[in-house]
């Protein structure tokens, strides 16, 4: 059914065909994602109207989001062991599972006939983020205007921002996949399950990869062991 | 062959200034003596705050038969009363010139039967010089007037709400200045039990709560069968190890029987301070609550939580629990904030073999070692005086002094939270803000920084009110302002536009 509906094009400005300028629209067609998620991530790839540049910008915003967050707010709000925190952890420790949730969710939708491509889930998980960015980066700033009795507004802005998200992600597969509500949800819990079986392939593949690298590496000393 | 010499001499010189130095920094213990957690949960080293002054043994004290087993002191005045338990008697010290001397041996009360005690396991002296004795295998608390006539007894309650078929056990007990007594006894686990002056039962006070999950619950109620219920444990509330009782008539108790998971959620709660209808009322305003080590070494010997075998609180608010588990002293102040920790497990002076009772003489400590037989006497250093004075004088409300005294503290041991919070109050109190803010920032207090900030803010608000105000009015102005521009220039266009269109038809 979702097939019938029209462009939207009449709602909002047509995106320009390539170049910058296409970029930039692309970049604040995020604005109207996070307003509109159903009709929005819709267009996001049936009608072209989101990038894959866009939503690289999106997922590096929101990994320096996530790092000033943790480095720059006010001590009263997040207590970060700073002489602890090693960024480039932090950062794989994100993208990562990210990444993992994506691919988990293609190989499973691919399966069970979703529409999206693996480019159209990892572009509307990135326009998924725009919501994060939008209240941490300025809840940065407000920590330190704020006082710790004023704790109530951080906790509740915060939470909006990763509910939103959570939200946004979720209608974003949705609609991507052209599924139910239903069916998305018992694939959201299908594609974590995904994400451990990949996360155990890949944990095997590396110990076999190095068990076999250890056996020509012991035969290499070995025969030159034997030969000089 | 001068060079040589000359390198060599050097290269000896350089070890003998070493050597010197490793000596001096070897205070004998293998571990750190004296410590305190940063924000962190980290050890921080610090410099002593007591130093053991000295041990009494039973042959310092010239006593005939040396001390068995002894499980509690207690402190009223100049006496120092040991509750030599294994010899049935309780010994009364005095504090001379500086030492110790025997005063008297209390092995008998006049007037009761039986006379003597059997196994004493605590002793409490109040104000007048009376004396009760937690007499265990006698089942009673015996009181007796200063020159050991019996007063009155306290038994084994007849009222219903005892389980008859227990043994009252007393094994420690505390008197209030009501004369109201309270006695912890083994094997009752409903609190303490509480008698009037008179020696009538008024039941119980402080129960420790029962604990269970639901998880625990639905299977104790539906799941389980008969015979695995009669193999399980009911749920039953725990026994306190310890009671000490302040200046102000609240009974401070030990708990050591809990999951290390409930300690660090502060659901364990080792110590509590108890008012009079039994509830906890324990301030705790440090990010750690006050359960001794936050953290020990896997694989040692004394590997586990603190475990506090007793608890004295001095005049001054300060409380102080020895651990049983690495033989250490935790001095936490009014607020909950651990204000140094001290001791180690060990035969050597300033070390514990199996530490059982604590208690006070002004700012002084006093250990029972029940394994040694001995009593080591701490005095405070300057470090931990200035720790105090410092204390007290903010208590006063000279909020001045107490900050120069806190960075007498700080010259002494920079790595000291209580210091930085302790200068920042004094700066609040002065109302210098920023000054106080970065105070509390180093401490990572949240609590009093957002309180200087609340009032900096007041401040720099008050004080740029205008800027303020013109910012605000120019955010509100400025796209008003903008819209009409844009008003008038379409209209302008479209005039325009109308004109041409005249000029054509």
């Amino acid at each position: 059914m979702n097939a019938e509906r029209l462009p939207v094009s009449s709602r909002s400005a047509a995106v320009p065909a390539q170049g910058w300028k296409r970029y930039f629209a692309t970049l604040r067609y995020g604005t109207y994602v996070i307003f509109h998620p159903f009709d929005g991530f819709w267009d996001l790839s049936h009608e072209k109207r989101g990038s894959l540049a866009a939503a690289n910008t999106f997922l590096g915003l929101f990994l320096l989001t996530y790092v000033l967050r943790l480095m720059l707010t006010n001590f009263q709000f997040i207590s970060a062991p700073v002489q602890y925190i090693n960024i480039y952890e932090q950062c794989a420790s994100l993208l990562l599972p990210f990444l993992v949730l994506c691919i988990s969710n293609w190989s499973l939708s691919t399966l069970f006939d979703g529409k999206g491509r693996f480019k159209d889930i990892y572009m509307a998980m990135c326009y998924a983020l725009v919501p994060y960015i939008l209240i941490q980066l300025p809840l940065v700033l407000l920590s330190h205007l704020i006082s710790f009795d004023e704790y109530a507004y951080y906790t509740v802005l915060a939470s909006i921002s990763v509910i939103w998200c959570l939200g946004l992600a979720f209608v974003g597969l949705m609609e991507v996949h052209d599924y139910s509500a239903g069916k998305t949800v018992v694939f959201l819990i299908a594609t974590i399950f995904g994400a451990m079986v990949i996360l155990f392939l890949v944990l095997v593949f590396f110990s076999l990869l190095s068990d076999a690298v250890g056996y020509f590496v012991s035969l290499y000393r070995e025969v030159v062991f034997r030969l000089y | 062959m001068r060079i040589t010499s000359k390198i060599l001499a050097l290269c000896l010189g350089l070890y003998l200034a070493l050597s010197a130095t490793a000596l001096a920094a070897d205070d004998g213990f293998s571990e750190v003596y004296t410590y305190n957690y940063d924000y962190w949960g980290e050890l921080r080293e610090s410099p002593n705050a007591y130093r053991a002054e000295q041990v009494i043994y039973s042959t310092t004290l010239g006593l005939e038969t040396p001390m068995r087993k002894p499980q509690s002191l207690f402190v009223q005045g100049d006496r120092l009363y040991v509750c030599d338990t294994g010899n049935n008697r309780i010994l009364q010290l005095v504090r001379r010139n500086g030492g110790f001397e025997l005063e008297r041996i209390i092995d008998a009360i006049q007037g009761t039967e039986p006379a003597g005690f059997d196994t004493p396991s605590d002793v409490f002296v109040d104000q007048d010089g009376n004396l009760y004795v937690a007499d265990t295998n006698h089942n009673r608390v015996v009181m007796a007037d200063k020159n050991l006539r019996f007063v009155r007894d306290y038994t084994k309650p007849s009222d219903s709400t005892f389980e008859q078929s227990l043994s009252f056990l007393p094994s420690k007990l505390v008197v209030d200045v009501a004369g109201r007594v309270y006695v912890l006894s083994t094997n009752v686990n409903k609190g303490l039990v509480k008698y009037e002056a008179d020696g009538t039962f008024t039941g119980f006070i402080g129960a420790n709560q029962v604990k269970y999950d639901l998880w625990d619950y639905i299977w104790k109620a539906f799941l389980s069968t008969r015979e695995q219920r009669a193999q399980q444990v009911s749920f039953v509330p725990t026994e306190y190890e310890n009671i000490c009782i302040d200046s102000d008539g609240f009974i401070y108790a030990t708990n050591t029987v809990f999951s290390e998971y409930d300690l660090m959620s502060d659901v364990a709660k080792p110590i509590r301070r108890l008012n009079g209808i039994g509830n906890d009322i324990l301030i705790k305003n440090g990010k750690h609550p006050p359960i001794g080590d936050l953290q020990w070494v896997e694989g040692t010997l004394d590997y586990g939580p603190s475990k506090f075998k007793d608890i004295t609180v001095l005049d001054n608010d300060i409380y102080v629990a020895v651990d049983r588990t690495r033989g250490r002293l935790f001095g936490y102040d009014s607020q909950g904030i651990l204000l140094w920790a001290f001791g180690t497990k060990g035969n050597r002076v300033g070390a514990f073999m199996s530490a059982v009772s604590i208690e006070h003489m002004g700012t002084d400590l006093l250990v029972l070692d029940d394994d040694e037989c001995a009593i080591t006497l701490f005095s405070p250093t300057d470090y931990g005086n200035l720790i105090y004075r410092a204390n007290d004088e903010y208590l006063r409300g000279q909020y001045e002094t107490s900050a120069d005294t806190w960075r007498e503290v700080m010259k002494l041991n920079a790595n000291y939270d209580p210091a930085f919070i302790g200068i920042g109050r004094a700066l609040l109190r002065e109302e210098k803000y920023a000054d106080a803010m970065a105070y509390f920032k180093m401490a990572h207090d949240r609590t009093n920084y957002g309180r200087a900030y609340r009032y900096y803010r007041k401040e720099a608000a008050e004080k740029h009110i205008i800027w303020i105000a013109l910012a605000i009015a120019a955010l509100l102005i400025v796209p008003l302002v903008v819209q009409r521009f844009k008003r008038i220039k379409m209209e302008v266009q479209a005039d325009e536009r109308r004109k041409a269109a005249g000029f054509k038809s």
